[in-house]
Order: C-alpha cells, then structure tokens, then sequence
C-alpha cells in the first residue's frame, strides 16, 4: 500500500471543510431567507405564509409553492423609501471608504517604513482598539461628541468656536465612527502589500529622475493596488449593511439599508420585506465582489 | 558654461549635461567622504578621482563600506563628510533623481508591472523627451543588448539573462555621464556570467562611458576592469591597475585578497647591494629585489604568487650565472591538486614550510607530472618575490 493513500483521505476532508462550513452556514440559511422573501407577512408564528409542511403530503407542499412571490421585491423597487436607504447606504459606503484610503495609506505607508521592531509595536496599536468590545468604543463617542462632550470641551478651550458645536446625530459624526471603526481593515491589507514591496524599486525609480511623487504614483501605489483592493472591499462591504453607528451616531432623518432592514424586521414585523431588502442587498454587493475577483485574475494572468 | 570642450558621444546627448570635465581632468572627484551608521563607520574617509571613460571596479569583502560608496554617488545616501565632485560641481547633497548618474541593481529592480519597453522608457520620460524621441531611444536600447521581440514581456516573464539586459538597457537609456554597476552578474550563472563580462566591456568601449562597478569577486574585477579599488573596512586599501593589484600588492592583505600567494614571515634582514636577504621562518633564507619604497621597520613577510614558483627534479641547473640570484628550496610533493589548466602542487619543504606551486599543464600526457612524496626542488628568482608589511 503506497503512503500516499493513506495521507489523502484526510487531506480531502480537510479540503472539503470549508465547503461544508458554507454549505451549513451561508447556503442553507440563504435559502432560508430566500424562501421568506417569497412569502406573505401573516398574524402567525412564524410571521409568514405560506409555510412549507412535510409532513402534510405532497399536494399542500405543491400549493405552498404556488403560494410564493416576487410581491415583496416589487415593493422594494417601487416604494422610494427602500430606493432612497439603498442609494444612502451605498453613498455613505463610497464615501466613507474613500476617506478611510485618504487617512489608512499614509498611515500604512508610514509603517511599512519603520524600523523592523518599530512595526511589531504600530501593528500592536492598529490592534489594540479590538480588545475593547465594538459597542463601547461606539458609545464613548457619543460621548465625546456630545453637548458637554470632550470634543466641545477642547473647542471651547482652544477658543475656536464660541458655543458648543451639535455634532450628535449628525452625519459628521457617522462619519467619524465609521472610519475610527474600520480604519484598522483598511491598514491592515494596505501595510501587508506594502511591507512586502521592495524599497530598492522607488530607489530605481529616484534613480531614472522621478521626483519623489511620481516615484509615488508611478511606482509605490499600483503596485499597492492589491492591498488597495483589499482594504477597498473589506471596509465598503461592511459599511453598506452598517446598522450600529448610524443608528447611535447619525440622525434619523434618513435611514441606511441596515436600519431599515431592522425597522422592518422588528417593528413591522414583516419578516418577507426585511428578507427581501436582505437580498436585494446581497446582490448589489455582490457586483463589487464579482468585479475585484475579475481584476485580481486579469492581474495574475497578465502576470504569467 | 563649458561650451568648446570636446566631449564623448554619450556625455553629449546625456540628460542634463552641462557639466563635463575638462580633457585631463577627473569626471568624478571623490573628497574626504565619510559615512556612519549609528556607531560603524561604512565609509572612512575615501578620496579617489575617476577620469572620463574609465572601467573602474571598486572591489571588497562583503560590509567594506563599497555599497555605500556607490549608494552616495547615487544619491541614496548623503555623506556625513567630504565633497562629491561631478565635473566640478558638488553633488554630495543632490537628490538620486537630480543626478546625471545611473545605476544598475544588484538584482535588476525592475519595475514588475511595466513591461521590458516601459522599463526602459521610464528614464527617458521622466526627462521630458518627445514620444519619437522616446520611441527611437527605446529601439536602440533594445537593439543594443539584443532584446528584440521581448518589448511587451513583463519581467517576470524574462530569464535571469534577459532581466539583466534590461537593467543594463534602462540604467543606459539616459545616457549618463557615470554608470554604475551593483554586483551587476552576481545573479548569473558561471558561464552568462564570464559571457556578459565581455559583453559589458566591449559595450563600456563603444559607448564611451563611465563606469564604476562594485564587485566582491575579484576575478571579475580584474578582468572587466582598468583600475581597481580595494576597500577594506571603509577605507581604500590601494587603487591600481589588475596588474599592479596583483603583482604589486601594497600590504598583506591585500596579497591575500586578491589571488593565491604564499607568505613568508620575515625573522632577519640582511642588505646585499641592490637585494635583500630575508630570513624566513618557514623558508629559510630568501633573495627579494629590494623595494622600490623603503620598507618601515614594521613585521615583514616575503610573498610570492604559486605560479612564479618553478618545480623540477634537480634544480634549475641550466641557466648558469643564475643561480646565485635563485632561491632553492628543497622538498616532498605534499599535496596534488589538478585543475585541468593547472596543478597546484604543494611542498613541503625541508626547512618546515609549505610553498604551492601552480603548474601549467602544458603537454596532455602526465610525463611531466610529480607525484606524492617525491622529491622536488621550488625554486623562483628575487623578482618574483615581494617584502610586504603587514
């Protein structure tokens, strides 16, 4: 009996994990939410009809499925207020994104530079705001953003303004807890591709007489572009379905797909139309998705 | 500023080329320059002049503080002392990208995601030339290290070979006025390696340039280069050309650096007209022509390469009136060493040393050759022999 056979069986489980991991987490409950969103909100437990019966034979399960429809997915295209959250969230999304790639690459590029032992510590303190829990960093803003709050406190001191500035339940203050929160998944892939960039390159560059920013534009940021892309996806995914921050910092005034998803979910409870918006935003952030994953395997081929 | 002037093809066209040197005067003054590095001193005050179309190889053990000389007449280093002179202009403080002075890479540092054209066109944008301009430079550049029909490639779609030939194309493109070379074959295998050694040379001849190659090997130096530089710990050893380096090693070290040598430590001196007579502690007494520099009073050793060393079964019994002026040593074969070329046979003499000798291998058949433990006499004329100090 050869030695690899016996290796190979669990090498191919191991293979097939995570497979199964998003079989039994992702595909299933998909399908879930998918069959939900076919359904019709009802004054019942569950809050939907029809429901699927296996044991009622094989007629009413026939039925149960002439039951399903689109209904909930017209109402999320025609009703302004499902086009308006979507349209917000991904604005929000495009530009909090970029102001977290504007402040996260000097930040990363800084620390790709430092000594080696320097950059343990600066990843240590890009890290260490995860130690306390998402929720409290979220609530000591408003605190610090509040009436009497530090921020209005050291404005007031400074003499730059001379009354307090309203900066709770505004978007300035969605902002600010949007890129405080994320700017680490931003950091994170930046300083990964750019440590890994050898220096010697922007040195060539100096070399043929680039001045030092089109030694930048030339050189360091498209072969950066990956971890951009990275960074890119991993903070504009998020912040589309963000629910937290801006419904403890921003105003309610309008509302992002996520707090909309809630209202409709736990207020109305009307199950199908949250699950509906669920998947409609599933999709549209399935396009950015599709999109990175045919640019990085144009950049791979390009590369052979 | 410096109109009538003649000057080479390659300083001419060169991007901002307004400061050539005067005939006779060095292109590139290098004054008193020093570097640190926290507590080690890189470079220790290095004063050297390098002439207009000189093949010079600064060469050294590896942490001699080279690298760093070259990265400061590159411009990635400024030197904590001493003046940089281009053509007379002070360049010491000027930005790498100010600099009429390119370099090629140890390993290449090809940009990975422009192509071989745009690689070598780099330069030449960044200097503002027109498209045609650009495009017939590129051609040349191409043409000149036989890339042709390798244009779109992307450098990691090239050999080590190919990748090297568009470093050299894209460091050449500007047409500097200085050219240098980090450990440029250090990548290559042995036999790219001794073909490109031709290749560069034959090039730096048909250019004109100038070009300042940082080596560790030292055979590469001494054939691609005019004059050569040993740095030994941040400070220049001896400048000389192949030649005297070899034949003519200013110290010790030096001897040992560059080349096989045996050595000798000197135990008495004794002066007979115009030679000495050495007492030596592995070699008994030896007869060196005296030096043409007084030698100090410091330790002494004689020194003599292993292929100024003759063997034979009786002595050189021929050539008479010479052997009073020989040195005889007497001995058994020790050790053999063949070499295809050569044998190198080491003696172990009777008086207690050991001498090698290189023999050329010059008939096909080993009636010539020595065997082990056979007797044999080494014998080399005063010469062939230097008094170093260590």
């Amino acid at each position: 009996m050869s030695g690899r056979r016996i290796f190979a069986r669990p090498a191919r489980f191991a293979a097939m994990a995570p497979y199964v991991w998003m079989v039994l987490f992702f595909l299933v409950p998909f399908g879930f939410v998918l069959k939900i969103s076919l359904s019709q909100t009802a004054i019942a437990q569950p809050p939907y009809e029809p429901v699927f019966d296996l044991t009622a034979g094989w007629e009413a399960l026939k039925a149960a499925f002439a039951a399903l429809s689109i209904d909930n997915f017209r109402l999320l295209v025609s009703d302004d207020l499902y086009v308006f959250a979507y349209v917000r969230s991904l604005t929000v999304a495009f530009a909090a994104t970029a102001l977290l790639l504007l402040i996260g690459y000097p930040i990363a590029y800084g620390m790709a530079r430092l000594p080696k032992r320097w950059q343990a510590v600066a990843m240590v303190l890009v890290i260490v705001p995860f130690w306390t829990s998402f929720l409290i960093r979220i609530y000591a803003w408003i605190n610090i953003l509040q009436h009497d709050g530090l921020l209005n406190q050291i404005l007031l001191a400074l003499h730059l303004v001379s009354q307090p500035v309203v900066w709770l339940s505004t978007d300035t203050a969605m902002y600010i807890g949007i890129v405080y929160s994320y700017l680490p998944f931003m950091i994170l892939p930046l300083y990964a591709t750019l440590a890994k960039m050898e220096p010697v390159l922007e040195e060539a560059a100096s070399d043929l007489g680039a001045p030092p920013w089109q030694v930048f534009w030339l050189i360091t940021f498209p072969l950066s572009l990956p971890g951009v892309g990275a960074g890119v996806l991993l903070c504009f995914i998020p912040i589309v379905g963000e629910f937290v921050i801006p419904d403890l910092l921003a105003g309610s005034n309008s509302l992002m797909i996520g707090q909309t998803l809630w209202l409709e979910f736990f207020t109305n409870k009307d199950w199908p139309v949250a699950s509906a918006a669920a998947i409609v935003l599933l999709v549209v952030l399935l396009v950015p998705l599709l999109l990175y994953e045919r640019l990085q395997k144009r950049q791979l081929e390009q590369g052979r | 500023m410096t109109d009538e002037l003649p000057r080479t093809d390659a300083a001419a066209n060169a991007v901002g080329a307004d400061a050539y040197p005067a005939a006779g005067q060095p292109l590139l003054r290098i004054e008193g320059v020093a570097k640190t590095f926290g507590t080690f001193r890189a470079v220790d005050g290095v004063s050297l002049d390098i002439k207009a179309g000189e093949f010079f190889a600064l060469l050294g053990p590896s942490g001699c503080g080279k690298t760093t000389l070259l990265r400061m007449l590159a411009g990635f280093e400024a030197p904590d002392e001493g003046r940089i002179l281009l053509g007379g202009k002070d360049i010491a403080q000027a930005l790498p990208h100010e600099r009429p002075i390119n370099m090629m890479f140890q390993n290449y540092a090809l940009f990975p995601h422009l192509s071989v054209r745009d690689n070598i066109a780099f330069g030449l944008k960044r200097a503002r030339l027109a498209r045609a301009e650009i495009a017939t430079r590129v051609a040349e550049m191409v043409a000149l290290v036989k890339l042709e029909g390798l244009e779109k490639r992307k450098p990691d779609q090239l050999s080590g070979g190919q990748r090297q030939r568009v470093a050299l194309a894209r460091a050449l493109a500007r047409r500097p006025q200085l050219l240098l070379l980090d450990e440029p074959l250090a990548a290559l295998d042995k036999k790219l390696r001794e073909n490109t050694q031709g290749e560069l040379m034959e090039l730096q001849r048909r250019l004109g340039m100038t070009f300042i190659i940082v080596t560790h090997d030292q055979e590469e130096a001494m054939t691609m280069a005019s004059r050569i530089g040993v740095m030994k710990a941040g400070k220049l050893a001896q400048v000389a050309s192949p030649r005297e380096l070899y034949e003519a090693p200013r110290s010790r070290w030096i001897a040992e650096f560059v080349g096989d040598i045996n050595l000798f430590e000197a135990e008495s001196k004794l002066r007979d007209g115009h030679r000495l007579i050495i007492g030596t502690s592995g070699a008994g007494a030896l007869v060196v022509a005296e030096p043409r520099e007084p030698v100090g009073a410091g330790k002494l050793s004689v020194a003599i390469r292993p292929e100024k060393v003759k063997l034979s079964r009786r002595g050189p019994v021929s050539e008479a009136g010479h052997e009073t002026a020989l040195n005889r040593l007497d001995g058994v074969i020790a050790d053999i060493c063949y070499l295809g070329g050569t044998t190198t046979y080491k003696v172990k003499l009777d008086t207690g040393g050991m001498v090698q000798a290189s023999v050329a291998n010059s008939a096909r058949l080993d009636v010539d050759a020595y065997s082990l433990n056979q007797h044999v006499v080494a014998w080399f004329t005063p010469d062939d022999c230097v008094v170093l100090t260590s």
